[in-house]
């Protein structure tokens, strides 16, 4: 079996499954569990100076599916509403009965140098392994001068980093907010500011949906609701996009990058790490199912990875950052035609009206005698959009099918379409 | 009371505990099941389930409101093409129309969406604070609609939309036709076609004579002559003979007749039952027949078929469903002589076993005999012939013993129409009924109104 152990800038796990900061690290008794359960690591759900937080009565929402199933998830919690000295006490205890363990304290504090100085050699002193820097929280505690309100100015992150690396030892992971317009400039502040690691995403601004009745949204405290963090499902292809980002970013290319982001199954960690995360945190899946999932997880990654042939997860993270790159960069000669299998096909009609209503009318509609429909690709007009692939709710019902062009690689800069070509096509 | 039995038995317990046995077949879709079913529908383009649907209900478009929270919607969606939805729900062959149509119904697929259930559940949740749909503006024109089954009820519904006054004549006690008289009785439910009727009378400007029937106390001519226009929608009411000795014996009956006294009974347990029945034919209604009797209590029902399974015109549905009630089926028999006892009532039938002979039906020369205390005939219904026997509707013409109708559903007597059942063609279902109706009101509006202009 692949060798599912890390060591995650200095950081050391059995696997690369983290429960994310959040509510299912809150205490000693649900880390526990956790760990029962065969997570590979914990980052702490965020402590910060005292008093503790007091949070509000209701906090989570939920954007649905068709089933009911959970797409994204929304909470307006803050961090631990718990004494920094009983979690102090539960994190040393912790660590104690699981030393082979990631053990990662989070961590919110005001701007203040003095503040970090002092909570750092108490984190330090419970044998946590690192420091993870809630740079991302977009609800409440920006109200606060913390959270996201610090991500969203690189000056900050670089800053309270500094501090961080100066009045510690253990390695700093700088969590990213991805409410940002770039986020390879928080990521670049980080690495100046000497962080060992960054991990992302935070949760994005959200409103999930509202009671039209009540004309308020959820989750409703009172008569009112506050936006909260949405993760889940949903986010994951934007959190993808922002590890790749940092991912194949000169400055930051070697930056150690903990994957977050709707994490639920082995493919989405493996995406994550092909993508250049070395390590992956959970929370929203964990919160819908249970951390039983992590079996799943750790079973299904191992078997794809047996079947690959990678022996550990280094010898894949990062394989598919040299693939991800910038449009101009796409070979113009490349060409896909849709191609339906008639065998599979369930005469939905859906990949028709997709292409006829909003894309380029290249399937038609044929009826015969007796009123049967039968869908077929007219090539010449075919694009190679994938949207009736995407339509087609038969799985490889129809493909993408690559073109004998005969033309060799080129892309935009090279185009001679491109009025602003560097070279002659 | 029905006459020819009145020497069986009565059934055996309570009509409340015989009542049981006729609760809903397919019990609705809770809240639960019905977005869990509604969530599987594909919200196909050009829906097979709608092109086959013969009242075209766009089944995509209701099933994504039933989805998204907008009963009402489903329910005016369904309503504005098939204003008998809710029956239909319940009565259609759903088997072999829109969900054999389904496209997951296929072996890669699972199984089909469940579109009538689907449809109940809009229809049973909907709440209308008045009726669905408004009037025209009145045209000063009034129509006569002969009979209230699901075509004239129809027919006359879509000509009130469309502005019209109607006059309906009902032979019957009570409006609904099949719905009410014929169904069997666990699929319609809870007097549900006497809730629908007076649902689809809340439009307005449709006035129901009943006990008025064509031929007897009812003319043609003069509907003719006092109406803008008679639609026909006579519906079969003659059960045919099998044209054996003995077809008037105490314990032989039409099985239309006897479901309609079931369906009218307030109390099950006065019904004859015997203890033994044949139910001779191969349609839904021999099955509705050989069900209910086994329901009510009858020992030993077999339906008897001179053809193969293959050839039953009975779903594979409703054969099911007779094979879960113990109704024995004996195909490959022909009817051939009722046996009768010393008192001259039925105790039995004798056939004569049959077989293809060069793509004829042929006797194999070997008999079988089925005792029976009862004998259920429901070999076919067919157009009762008083009703057009006069002068006038001579000149109505005819296919077979059916009236011949043209796309506009006009017969050849210009301002006389028809549609339903007594058409032809026809496949004989509630829902093309509906359609029928539906569409023979437009027709008879636009040949009013296109007089009117020219005049």
């Amino acid at each position: 079996m692949a060798d599912l152990s890390i060591d995650f800038c200095g950081i050391k796990s059995p696997n690369p499954f983290w429960l994310a900061s959040a509510p299912p690290t809150d205490k000693a008794y649900n880390v526990v569990r956790a760990f029962e359960a065969g997570w590979g690591g914990v980052v702490w759900k965020t402590l910060g100076e005292d008093p503790a937080a007091v949070n509000v009565s209701s906090r989570y929402s939920a954007h649905y599916g068709k089933n009911r199933e959970v797409l994204g998830f929304n909470n307006i919690e803050l961090i631990t509403d718990r004494s920094l000295e009983i979690n102090l006490r539960e994190i040393t205890q912790v660590k104690k009965d699981w030393p082979d363990r990631a053990m990662i304290v989070s961590l919110m504090l005001p701007c203040e140098e003095a503040l970090w100085a002092e909570i750092l050699p108490k984190v330090e002193a419970t044998g946590a392994d690192g420091i993870e820097l809630n740079f991302g929280c977009p609800h409440g505690m920006p109200e606060r001068g913390m959270g996201a309100a610090v991500g969203q100015v690189p000056e900050y992150v670089e800053l309270v980093t500094r501090w961080c690396k100066t009045h510690s030892k253990l390695p700093v992971i700088v969590k990213l907010t991805p409410n940002i317009t770039d986020v390879r400039k928080p990521a670049r502040a980080a690495l100046a500011g000497g962080a060992d690691a960054v991990s992302l995403i935070n949760t994005i601004n959200s409103i999930t949906h509202l009671d039209l009745d009540r004309m308020v949204a959820f989750p409703v405290v009172g008569n009112a609701s506050t936006h909260g963090g949405y993760c889940g499902s949903a986010v994951k292809p934007i959190a993808l996009n922002m590890v790749a980002e940092i991912a194949r970013d000169p400055a930051t290319r070697d930056l150690p990058i903990s994957g977050i982001g709707g994490i639920g199954n082995w493919r989405d960690a493996a995406e994550f790490i092909a993508l250049g995360a070395g390590s992956v945190q959970v929370c929203t899946a964990a919160m819908l199912h249970g951390f039983r999932i992590v079996e799943e997880m750790k079973d299904g990654l191992s078997r794809w990875m047996d079947e690959k042939g990678y022996k550990s997860i280094a010898e894949f993270s990062g394989k598919a950052v040299p693939n991800t790159t910038d449009w101009k960069y796409l070979d113009m000669n490349y060409q896909v035609i849709a191609q339906i299998d008639q065998e599979k096909c369930i005469k939905c009609g859906k990949c028709y009206v997709a292409c006829e209503d909003t894309s380029h009318q290249s399937i038609a509609q044929l009826i015969d005698a007796a009123g049967v429909r039968t869908y077929e690709v007219i090539e010449h007009e075919c694009v190679g959009c994938n949207l009736c692939e995407i339509t087609c709710p038969v799985e490889a019902c129809i493909t993408m099918v690559p073109q004998q062009t005969g033309k060799p690689y080129m892309n935009w800069t090279q185009d001679p379409r491109n009025p602003r070509a560097e070279v002659a096509g | 009371m029905i006459e020819s039995l009145k020497h069986l038995p009565q059934a055996a317990g309570s009509s409340a505990s015989l009542a049981e046995q006729f609760t809903d077949l397919a019990p609705p879709l809770t809240a639960r099941q019905a977005a869990i079913e509604s969530a599987r529908c594909l919200y196909c383009y050009d829906a097979p389930c709608t092109r086959i649907c013969p009242s075209a209900i766009d089944v995509a478009s209701f099933i994504r409101n039933i989805h998204d929270q907008n009963i009402n919607g489903a329910a005016y969606g369904i309503l504005k093409q098939n204003i008998l939805g809710g029956s239909c729900a319940r009565v259609c062959p759903t088997e072999i129309l829109c969900e054999d149509a389904c496209v997951r119904n296929h072996d890669a697929e699972g199984q089909p969406v469940k579109i009538g259930l689907l449809q109940r559940h809009a229809l049973d949740h909907a709440s209308f604070s008045t009726h669905p749909f408004t009037r025209a503006p009145s045209t000063g024109k009034k129509i006569a609609v002969v009979g209230a089954g699901p075509a004239g009820l129809s027919c006359a519904h879509r000509l009130s939309m469309l502005g019209n006054d109607v006059v309906i004549f009902e032979a019957r006690e009570k409006s609904g036709g099949l719905n009410e008289y014929g169904i069997a009785k666990y699929k319609l439910t809870d007097d549900f076609a006497q809730k629908e009727v007076e649902f689809l009378l809340s439009i307005g400007g449709i006035e129901v004579q009943h006990g008025r029937t064509l031929g007897a106390n009812l003319h043609l001519q003069d509907l003719h002559t006092q109406y803008d226009a008679v639609f026909l929608a006579l519906g079969l009411n003659a059960s045919r003979q099998l044209g054996l000795t003995g077809e008037d014996a105490p314990g032989l009956m039409a099985a239309v007749d006897y479901i309609a006294t079931l369906r009218q009974s307030d109390d099950l347990a006065k019904l004859p039952v015997p203890r033994r029945a044949i139910v001779i034919g191969a349609g839904n209604t021999a099955i509705d027949m050989a069900v209910q009797i086994k329901r009510l209590g009858a020992e030993d029902v077999t339906l008897v078929y001179r053809r193969g399974f293959e050839s039953m015109s009975a779903t594979h549905h409703e054969q099911d469903i007779a094979k879960d009630n113990q109704v024995r089926m004996r195909t490959w028999a022909a009817p051939l002589e009722v046996l009768l006892d010393d008192a001259g009532r039925v105790r039995g039938m004798r056939f004569e076993e049959t077989r293809l002979a060069d793509g004829r039906l042929a006797g194999t020369g070997a008999f079988i005999e089925i005792a029976a205390d009862a004998v259920f005939k429901a070999i076919g219904q067919s157009m009762d012939p008083a009703g057009l026997a006069g002068p006038m509707a001579q000149a109505i013409a005819r296919e077979g013993d059916k009236i011949r109708v043209d796309d506009h559903f006009r017969t050849a007597l210009p301002g006389v129409y028809a549609g339903g059942d007594c058409v032809a063609p026809g496949q004989d279902l509630t829902v093309q009924a509906v359609q029928h109706g539906k569409l023979a009101a437009h027709a008879i509006h636009n040949d009013i109104q296109t007089k009117v202009g020219a005049a």
